[in-house]
């Protein structure tokens, strides 16, 4: 194939979401239960620090504790920034301040919002109470943020607190999403090209002239850029196969019915084998071998699956390297 | 070996001898990981006069958050050969630490030569939300509170303690561009205008820019790297130190895990001339310079730095490299090199690099 002007980079959106279940060990178990009662708790260390948010282990002696005590839900700021422009998921839709906040009784700081009408209302030193969520359900977001406390409200001390709860909190579940723009680069972009004109074009290392498909841009073997766009297949032949027995899950393949055969595919002119589905010819019929074609279906990226040509079985030396 | 000795501390003497970036950008959609690596690659091979498979040992650093995508970095291991199989490690971290990784492979005996490359693509994503999700999942992570908010805190910390004012903030990053003109490779270069608060008292200026980038040093030991490079850059010595994880615990106007690291790897055993510090935020250079006990007459960031290019992953072996070539090209004689990993300076690595003296 003749080296045309390279095809405009593909990009398209690709969202990441992990909703991730976390168990809680007995001190943050403690902690988030609390939260949903409307009760902050920290953990006292041998030296008598109060810890809040607390921890199961002393970051200086790694020695485990679990003296929990209770603390108060007004503090003080001990450092703070003006987040003008909120961004989506945090705690406030509106500007508010991050806030590092050391509760009374406590000698460590826990990180939240302050709501507060803008940064001249902020200083570091100002006193500031929690404002609880609506709804708790034993989470950090049970406290919707902090907010300026008013004159007389009280200084609070910490005292022991049992840490038990009925119906107690055991774990979490971290709700993550990212959003992407996904682009392939070069070699990919061109063979997602290709396959929407129904070809398949691999590459061709300048070094060991293996060809690539698909390509990825650079030569495994010999690592370098593998750049000469070369046409591959249409037709293949089976170098190995399985049976799959197990109704697939995606609903794209919902109308694919049990047993058939996935197979590596070494199409002609290529240096590697792909895989793909084979249909048309009983499940039980597929040998290493046997030639075959891919199938598109009307508006498929890609073929859908691959056939049988007719043609003779290819000789084993032909692809057994590519096995 | 003619020359002041320099103290040995270790078992055997390892050296950066080759060090490549690409050219930081805002986007490289053209190029996948593996297309933006490989030029890297070839270039601090080329230096060497070493080819992939002459390599005793490769190791890499990057982040599967960036790309999106599981197992990410092993589609960049085809821009080293890696078939046949090579002795090869990855780390999901910035490649100041698959250089660590390197340097112990080396002193095990187990390799005399080692690539160590990083890269980084922030641009697909969002690189500010990308990075809450390496904080606390209980009590940090559901309030997604950004890289540029936790850096604020302790911004405002600094200012509150009257260690730095704004315009303090400002100079570095002024500083910082100036120098980077300089630099080929930056992303950020010259008189960039201060802007306008992203999570205040940090304004754009006082942030790195976003961007993509790759970086690769060789390492080798003894007598191959005297044979490959004509001033090895010896790492006399390295160590990485790690912060307890909730911020509100820790002083965030000071960095004792730097401090520490800096101890064990001997930077206050002697003078240093030249510092490459990984300080993503103008703020976070007035820890380091503290807890590094850097004085007024040490060239700090001459390559401009993380705020003239700052490509998540890369950029702290970057700073390993950059004080490395400067000691390859005579122009320093002992430099600390710097790289940070995580919010507010969490985890930092200190190496101590020397040229041969005359
Ligand atoms: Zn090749």
């Amino acid at each position: 194939m003749t080296a045309a002007s390279p095809p405009e980079i593909l990009r398209a959106p690709l969202v990441v979401e992990f909703p991730f279940t976390r168990s809680l060990g007995p001190v943050q178990s403690a902690f988030l239960t609390g939260l949903r009662e409307g009760v902050v708790l920290g953990v006292t260390t041998a030296d008598g620090k109060v810890m809040v948010p607390p921890v199961e282990y002393d970051p200086v002696t790694a020695e485990e504790i679990r003296d929990l005590v209770e603390v108060g839900t007004t503090g003080t700021v001990t450092t703070w920034a003006w987040n003008g422009s909120p961004r989506r998921n945090q705690p406030l839709a509106t500007p508010f301040a991050w806030v590092l906040v050391r509760l009374d009784g406590a000698d460590t700081a826990i990180l939240h919002a302050l709501d507060a009408p803008g940064p001249e209302a902020v200083s570091t030193g100002m006193r500031v109470r929690v404002r609880w969520a609506g709804e708790r359900t034993g989470a950090i977001t049970d406290i919707a943020c902090f907010e300026p406390a008013e004159e007389g409200d009280p200084v609070a001390r910490a005292t022991p607190h049992g840490g038990e709860f009925a119906d107690a909190v055991t774990g979490i579940v971290a709700e993550a999403r990212l959003d992407y723009t996904y682009s392939p680069g070069r070699a990919q972009t061109a063979y997602i090209a290709g396959l929407s004109e129904q070809k398949t074009i691999g590459e061709r290392c300048p070094s060991c002239h293996k060809v690539y498909v698909p390509p990825r841009g650079a030569c495994p073997t010999c690592g370098v850029a593998t750049t000469d766009q070369v046409e591959v297949g249409p037709a293949g032949t089976v170098t190995t196969y399985c049976i799959v027995n197990i109704k697939a899950a995606h609903t794209a393949n919902l109308g694919i019915e049990v047993p058939y055969v996935y197979a590596h595919i070494a199409l002609d002119g290529a240096g590697l084998a792909l895989h793909g589905r084979i249909g048309g010819i009983p499940y039980d019929q597929v040998r290493m071998g046997l030639r075959v074609e891919p199938v598109w279906t009307e508006g498929g990226r890609y073929p859908d699956h691959y056939r049988p040509t007719g043609e003779p079985d290819a000789d084993y030396d032909v692809y057994k390297e590519l096995i | 070996m003619p020359g002041t000795p320099r103290t040995r501390r270790h078992a055997r003497e390892v050296a950066v001898i080759a060090f490549a970036q690409s050219d930081h950008l805002r986007r490289t959609d053209e190029l996948s990981e593996v297309e933006m690596v490989m030029p890297v690659l070839h270039q601090v091979l080329a230096q060497t006069g070493l080819k992939a498979g002459e390599i005793g040992f490769t190791c890499s650093g990057s982040s599967d958050y960036l790309a999106g995508r599981a197992f990410s970095f092993t589609m960049t291991l085809d821009g080293v050969g890696a078939w046949p199989p090579i002795s090869e490690s990855h780390v999901e971290m910035d490649g100041a630490w698959a250089l660590y990784e390197a340097w112990v492979k080396i002193q095990t005996g187990e390799a005399d030569t080692a690539l160590v490359y990083s890269y980084g693509k922030s641009s697909p994503g969002s690189v500010r939300d990308v990075l809450t999700r390496q904080l606390d999942p209980y009590y940090l992570a559901p309030l997604w509170p950004d890289a540029v908010a936790l850096a604020a805190l302790q911004a405002q910390a600094l200012i509150d303690a009257g260690e730095t004012d704004e315009a303090g903030l400002a100079a570095i990053g002024a500083r910082s561009r100036a120098a980077a003109s300089a630099n080929p490779h930056a992303q950020l270069t010259g008189a960039v205008p201060q802007g306008d608060y992203q999570v205040a008292p940090l304004r754009t200026g006082d942030c790195p820019p976003v961007g993509d980038g790759a970086a690769a040093v060789i390492l080798a030991a003894g007598d191959v790297a005297r044979r490959l490079c004509g001033r090895p850059a010896w790492i006399t010595g390295i160590d990485h130190r790690i912060e307890a994880h909730s911020l509100g615990l820790r002083d965030l106007t000071d960095s004792p895990s730097t401090r520490i690291a800096a101890e064990h790897a001997g930077v206050f055993e002697g003078p240093v001339d030249t510092a490459e510090l990984h300080a993503p935020f103008s703020s976070q250079e007035v820890v380091l310079r503290k807890a590094l006990g850097l004085g007024e007459g040490v060239s700090v960031n001459l390559s401009g730095g993380a705020l003239a290019a700052n490509p998540m992953m890369a950029a702290g072996l970057i700073r390993i490299g950059e004080a490395a070539a400067r000691i390859h090209r005579g122009e320093s004689d002992r430099a600390v090199a710097h790289a940070t990993s995580g919010p507010c300076l969490q985890q930092n690595l200190v190496a101590v690099l020397e040229g041969d003296r005359a």
